[in-house]
């Protein structure tokens, strides 16, 4: 497959998607199944405190800044990963 | 397509809420009786969600003030300050904020919400970065998101997250700027100020402290939390608002910073907005006048928040903070919420209702907000009204 704008960025690693579910579950009322293409707020109806709560989290298990300015292009599980990915990699 | 399709979900929500019973955005005050009466759906009602904590909203200085203004002035300004020019009347309650916070400068807005829209987004810029407290107002996230600043986001009042945060922006070189409440709106609860300040001092970070539920309220002059806290030194400036303790509407900043003014040139709040009316202005300054030469309008509202804490408690009802003017009840079912907020207004109590998202941790609330302009009948009513609500909800005993 060629690398096309269309194409998501790079896989975050499994072990940070599988923090990050782990980190959702408790927000997951439905329990909705999670994979990387869950939406945030459209499928598990996580309101935008909650998931900066939850960045909050994450900030502290990876000793990460993840200012809040990057979750407004942060939609699906994976975007959340990637940003992730990306901010742990500037460490 | 329907420009306005995105709001289904909205207005779903507004009539599925609607569905359980009336909602505050449909309340209408028919007519306003005093700081503490309105008339509302026809019956006399007492108001204990207004935020008026000194109760200055008809006081006779305040009225006559604005009545001269309004006859020598006019009705508007009709434009902003930049573009049509201050009057007299803004340098003045520029100059009276100043003088009454004991420091340099001030600049008036022309809404408390612009003001933290206006000073954040102007003040901190590329590079920058703000560290907000999360159960910071909607209005100093707005100020955030207008700016290009890097927004981090610590736990509420937990100055130590805020100093690990900031650990890991050390050495960078950057400007941090801290922002936090005096009071904050919907718990009631105050800010850890000394121990912000100790964090603020160990990262050289500026640090913004909103005094809107603050001022007028607390320390000896009511300056807010600043004074009471005694680290008036320590902060590098100050946002409040007009519509509460100060009984008119605006917002201000203030700052011992000698170039506070560039901020009349840098933000957009600032230079966009038609500026506050000669009326508004003038009430201003004649409450803030009121309010310097009656302390005992904090001694008042001091024991009016102790009864109203007490007497809610005494039912075993769950409030968020320790004695504040704001008293929210805590109500752990949504529903609960808005069936005994419709409850309390039909037996001639309004207070306010919050509900998720607009709460933090997903709470709701039935929040009380004290005036010293609260008879002890009044503040017994209340305490009644809520006995009555509470045991018919099942959350208070039997008498």
């Amino acid at each position: 497959m060629s690398n096309t704008t269309s194409q998501p960025g790079p896989a975050a690693p499994g072990a940070l998607l599988e923090k990050i579910y782990e980190l959702l579950a408790p927000l997951n009322k439905a329990n909705i199944p999670l994979s990387a293409d869950t939406d945030i707020a459209a499928d598990l109806e996580i309101d935008s405190v909650s998931v900066m709560d939850l960045v909050m989290t994450i900030e502290d298990v990876y000793d990460i800044m993840i200012p809040i300015n990057r979750l407004s292009e942060v939609r699906t599980v994976g975007d959340l990963a990637e940003t992730v990915q990306a901010l742990i990699g500037k460490e | 397509m329907d420009l306005f399709e995105k709001f289904g979900p909205l207005l779903a929500q507004r009539d599925q809420l609607t569905a359980i019973g009336s909602l505050p955005f449909g309340l209408r005050m028919d007519r306003v009786l005093s700081p503490t009466e309105a008339i509302i759906n026809g019956r006399e009602v007492i108001l204990a969600g207004t935020n008026n904590y000194l109760g200055l909203t008809f006081h006779p200085d305040c009225i006559e003030a604005a009545n001269e203004a309004v006859l020598a002035e006019g009705t508007g300004t009709t434009g902003s300050r930049m573009a049509n020019g201050t009057y007299a009347l803004h340098r003045a309650l520029e100059q009276d904020l100043a003088d009454f916070m004991g420091v340099r400068g001030a600049i008036i807005f022309t809404t408390g919400y612009q003001a933290n829209l206006g000073v954040l987004s102007a003040l901190a810029g590329a590079g920058d970065y703000i560290l907000i407290d999360a159960d910071s107002h909607a209005s100093i996230y707005d100020g955030c998101r207008l700016s290009d600043a890097t927004i981090i986001r610590f736990r509420h009042n937990d100055a130590e997250d805020l100093d690990r945060r900031l650990h890991r922006l050390d050495g960078d070189g950057s400007n941090k700027l801290i922002v936090v409440e005096g009071i904050y709106s919907m718990l009631g609860d105050r800010a850890p100020l000394a121990e912000i300040v100790r964090v603020k001092r160990a990262h050289n970070a500026y640090l913004l402290v909103d005094e809107a539920h603050s001022l007028g309220v607390l320390g000896e002059n009511g300056r807010g939390l600043a004074e009471e806290a005694g680290v008036e030194d320590d902060v590098d400036l100050v946002v409040g608002t007009f519509s509460k303790s100060l009984a008119a509407i605006g917002g201000f900043c203030t700052s011992n910073h000698p170039n506070l003014d560039a901020l009349r040139f840098a933000s957009r709040a600032y230079i966009f907005s038609a500026s506050s009316s000669p009326a508004s202005v003038a009430s201003v300054r004649a409450t803030l006048r009121v309010m310097q030469s009656s302390p005992e309008l904090r001694t008042q509202l001091a024991g009016n928040a102790q009864a109203l804490h007490d007497g809610l408690s005494a039912l075993g009802l769950a409030i968020c903070a320790p004695v504040s003017p704001v008293i929210a009840v805590k109500i752990d079912d949504r529903d609960l919420a808005i069936m005994m907020w419709n409850q309390l207004l039909d037996a001639g109590v309004y207070v306010n209702l919050a509900i998720p998202p607009g709460t933090p941790n997903a709470l709701s609330l039935l929040r009380c907000s004290v005036s010293a302009a609260h008879s002890a009948a009044q503040i017994d009513t209340i305490c009644e009204t809520f006995a009555e609500v509470g045991r018919a909800a099942g959350l208070v005993p039997a008498g």
